[in-house]
């Protein structure tokens, strides 16, 4: 089954003006915008600001997609281009274009080591711990962390993320080990604090 | 992880490891470096629990606030298709 038929909508439907399957369309994927523009952002009034750009930009562009990627991809790009575009006019010093060194396949390797995956699942994630995923991910850079949001969070193929960014799938391999590697070091030291705290209980 | 050569080649490895993107004979090869260095262990398993904590957390909770949906109908004209 394909995407648009297991989500109830028919892109050919939408090409010729159907408002109710456009409607269907967003209620299938407003929830990856919003979740991905939340993620980049930090921030609700933006992350509105990106979802409505996005399914605006959906709307008057629908007859230009030609299906040579699932409708969900291309939504990501029309929303990962916005969300860009709100950093560069917010915070003009980030370097989104930089090259991060992605040839060269190196990482800086490990130091918490800490087993922390026996923590129970309502402290792994209780409200702190949370607020401590946020903000790990918020401490990656812009370029990491979409990278991150695109391949863990919403679950695309490197193939896809690399579409999407305008990378080489080298590039995106290299910054996705980086982006989690950095994560799981932030989370280890958090979590390796509470394991502490409980064997001290 | 830090010091040993097969530690440090290892994590060059890593995400395709934990994505099951490796062919077999080098999962093998890393699998039984995995069961000899207790360090590499710990990185690869809080290394997919780092990556499945923030998908579940994710997917299950971020969701459009109603009021969100609401005004973004409104701003493509389709209004009259709010009720789900």
């Amino acid at each position: 089954m394909s995407e648009t038929e297991s989500n109830g909508y028919s892109i050919q439907e939408i090409q010729s003006g159907n408002q109710s399957e456009f409607a269907k369309l967003i209620d299938a994927h407003s929830n990856q915008i919003y979740r991905l523009a939340l993620k980049m952002l930090n921030n609700p009034q933006d992350a509105e600001d990106v979802l409505q750009n996005t399914f605006l930009k959906a709307l008057q562009n629908i007859n230009k997609f030609e299906g040579r990627s699932r409708i969900s991809t291309w939504l990501y790009r029309i929303a990962t281009n916005e969300a860009l575009m709100i950093i560069r006019k917010q915070r003009p010093e980030v370097n989104l274009n930089e090259v991060e060194d992605d040839d060269n396949y190196s990482v800086n390797p490990p130091i918490q080591l800490i087993d922390w995956c026996c923590l129970p699942e309502n402290e792994l994630l209780s409200s702190e711990s949370k607020l401590e995923l946020e903000n790990a991910i918020q401490n990656l850079s812009e370029t990491l962390r979409i990278v991150f949001i695109l391949r863990d969070i919403e679950g695309l193929s490197i193939q896809e993320t690399s579409q999407i960014l305008n990378l080489t799938e080298t590039a995106v391999k290299t910054r996705l080990l980086r982006a989690r590697l950095n994560l799981r070091e932030h989370l280890s030291a958090f979590y390796g604090d509470r394991l502490l705290a409980r064997s001290k209980e | 992880m830090v010091a040993h050569e097969n530690c440090q080649s290892m994590l060059l490895f890593l995400s395709d490891f934990v994505d099951g993107e490796l062919n077999q004979d080098f999962c093998m090869e890393i699998e039984s470096h995995l069961a000899q260095c207790p360090d590499c262990s710990i990185v690869v398993d809080t290394l997919r629990k780092t990556i499945s904590l923030y998908r579940n957390s994710s997917l299950e909770t971020e969701q459009v606030p109603e009021d969100v949906r609401e005004r973004l109908f409104k701003c493509l004209n389709l209004e009259e298709f709010t009720n789900k």
